[in-house]
């Protein structure tokens, strides 16, 4: 469905824009319909750009995006198929209008012929969708109402068009333990339904938890993706293996991963293709096969 | 015994009424002690925090006492406070981004701070900081733009313990940062405390898998009032109280697959702190809710250093 081939981003930085920062080098992946893609990636990794991208909010500068084969436009009837949740839900809305406001911006752009009647009924049922009581959330102000059923207003939003892919990018970060995982069983269900989800995280436990496939970001590039089962259960990449050692677990203290040393993907340097270890598993690891490990 | 605090009630003033963010909290935090408490957003812990350094203008203590290394702090009282505040206890908040002076290099920042309190810099103590926390001499001539995350979170842990407070309350200090710079920040937090420069701390956070790497006692809050208190390992391996319970089943673990196991959330919400329902205060969620619930449980010790309030327990 979504396609992303040898996407890159380059920005201009510095006074007058003088020096270049590459932010997305080089970055292929797809995501196919009633699946979840996580994008891992630390600050700076360069996976919020990629859903920017996608969004159509900034320019590609190499490489090519396409919607099931059609490259990505940005305009109404893009939107119609791919939206956007971000990560703070109380600076989506306008404190003076009441929080139903972004339903009705919706039926005036999208949906202008149908009646009040008809539309009030789809919107109960999108409110009722994402498992909220249409008569407690419609009808309040932002302020009146928690930061999770904010968060879902706007998943609900974006189920009254005719979605295709989410991009939901670090949706549960300001979100609490037990809201946060509401609101992801929520995107289980969507995927269900056969939604693509892109969900952008920094939190791998979060990412493990819904995605078929994921895809780990460092310094803009890929070092390593494919089925998460593999990913995680079997991570070549030294880097994939920092992470997992510095997520805090329940059960167990933190343990000591190897430090990344001499590697040139952990520098940001090198590129070059993936190499797939094995089925549906790609590393970008230039010395895998020389490697010592 | 660095910290008791005693019955502490400590309510918001506003329009409608008082909220009771806390009340009636007590618990102790022993000398070489990290205290992890840990919550739904609202239950209380931030006040608790806020209390023990500086109550803002919306802050009334109601009643209940804090004692600190024997000698009773004045936490109702701004100005009395002074003498402890910084030397006695100190706080690190959240978010350090905002934290720091904007249009002042680092050293400068930190000169400035320390005068304001009276005290003259020691270069060499400041440098030695740094080097326990892992970050260059060179951020003293930086602004703080042009550090990173972590490491301004770093730059406010250094300045909050450059007086050597007896307490440390560190405040949601990892949320936003990712797993290796918490990683980073966290461990950073445990040395001030292996290496005796603060004697006890208070680590605040929703986290649970966190605080359990680093503390040494877990306290789960609830609604303004103490649900759990017991060793880290015992809250994690055996907890007593439902919410507990509840809190722990809700978090992901990397290798939980949807698919696999389903994941639950705590259903409903915190009960309004205006007008707090009688009886136990999560009775509305608890699934093993039950008459005796309508009264309000006692906080009992149920096992040596775990207590509970919960009539099930």
């Amino acid at each position: 469905m979504l396609k992303l081939d040898n996407v890159t981003k380059v920005y201009r930085v510095g006074a007058f824009g003088g020096k270049t920062l590459t932010a997305v080098g080089d970055v292929s992946f797809d995501v196919r319909p009633g699946e979840v893609v996580s994008l891992i990636g630390e600050s700076g990794s360069g996976k919020s750009t990629i859903g920017k991208m996608i969004l159509g909010l900034t320019p590609v500068t190499g490489g090519s995006i396409t919607l099931d084969g059609v490259p990505v436009a940005p305009g109404k009837e893009y939107y119609r198929h791919v939206q956007g949740v971000f990560q703070d839900p109380f600076s989506c809305y306008n404190p003076v209008f009441k929080a139903d406001r972004v339903f009705q911006m919706i039926k005036e752009a999208y949906y202008p012929g149908v009646s009040a009647k008809d539309w009030a009924v789809r919107v109960n049922a999108a409110v009722r969708d994402v498992r909220l009581d249409p008569d407690q959330v419609l009808g309040r102000y932002p302020h009146q109402l928690s930061g999770g059923q904010l968060q879902r207003l706007l998943i609900a939003r974006a189920l009254l068009l005719d979605l295709k892919l989410l991009i939901a990018d670090e949706i549960t970060s300001m979100l609490d333990a037990s809201t946060r995982i509401d609101v992801l069983n929520l995107l289980a269900e969507l995927k269900e339904r056969g939604l693509g989800v892109l969900y952008v995280t920094h939190d791998l436990s979060l990412g493990t938890y819904l995605a078929e496939r994921t895809v780990v970001l460092r310094h803009g590039r890929v070092v390593e993706m494919g089925e998460t089962d593999k990913v995680f259960g079997n991570p070549l990449h030294p880097y994939t293996r920092q992470l997992l050692a510095a997520v805090p677990r329940l059960h167990a203290s933190w343990e000591e991963a190897e430090p990344v040393t001499d590697c040139p993907y952990h520098r940001g340097e090198a590129s070059g293709g993936l190499f797939e270890a094995e089925e549906g598993h790609f590393v970008a690891c230039a010395r895998l096969e020389s490697c010592p490990e | 015994m660095s910290l008791r605090v005693s019955d502490l009630k400590v309510y918001y003033k506003t329009l409608k009424g008082q909220v009771k963010a806390l009340d009636g909290v007590s618990f102790e935090v022993g000398d070489r002690e990290i205290l992890g408490l840990a919550g739904e957003s609202g239950c209380g812990k931030t006040t608790l925090g806020k209390s023990l350094i500086r109550m803002d203008g919306r802050m009334r203590h109601i009643g209940g006492t804090v004692e600190l290394d024997g000698e009773e702090m004045p936490i109702g009282d701004d100005r009395r406070m002074n003498a402890f505040r910084f030397h006695e206890v100190s706080l690190i908040p959240q978010y350090s981004m905002s934290a720091l002076n904007p249009t002042r290099k680092i050293g400068k920042m930190v000169a400035e701070l320390l005068h304001s309190r009276g005290v003259a810099l020691d270069a060499g103590k400041l440098r030695g900081r740094l080097d326990a926390v892992g970050l260059p001499h060179e951020v003293l001539d930086r602004y703080p733009i042009e550090l990173s995350g972590g490491m301004k979170q770093r730059v406010v842990m250094v300045v909050s313990t450059l007086l050597d407070p007896s307490l440390l309350i560190a405040d949601e200090i990892t949320s936003a940062l990712d797993v290796s710079t918490q990683k980073a920040v966290a461990g950073a937090l445990a040395a001030f405390r292996d290496d005796g420069l603060v004697k006890s701390m208070i680590f605040v956070t929703h986290d649970l898998s966190l605080t359990y790497q680093i503390a040494d006692t877990i306290m789960v809050m609830y609604a303004g009032k103490l649900a759990e208190k017991a060793p880290a390992k015992e809250i994690v391996e055996a907890p007593r109280h439902p919410y507990t319970r509840l809190l722990i089943n809700s978090l992901p673990e990397v290798g939980v697959r949807y698919a696999d196991r389903k994941l639950t959330g705590i259903a409903g919400s915190p009960p309004s702190l205006l007008n707090p329902p009688k009886g136990c205060r999560f009775r509305d969620r608890c699934p093993l809710a039950f008459a005796q619930c309508e009264q309000e449980p006692p906080v009992v010790e149920v096992a040596p250093n775990h207590s509970v309030a919960c009539w099930k327990a």
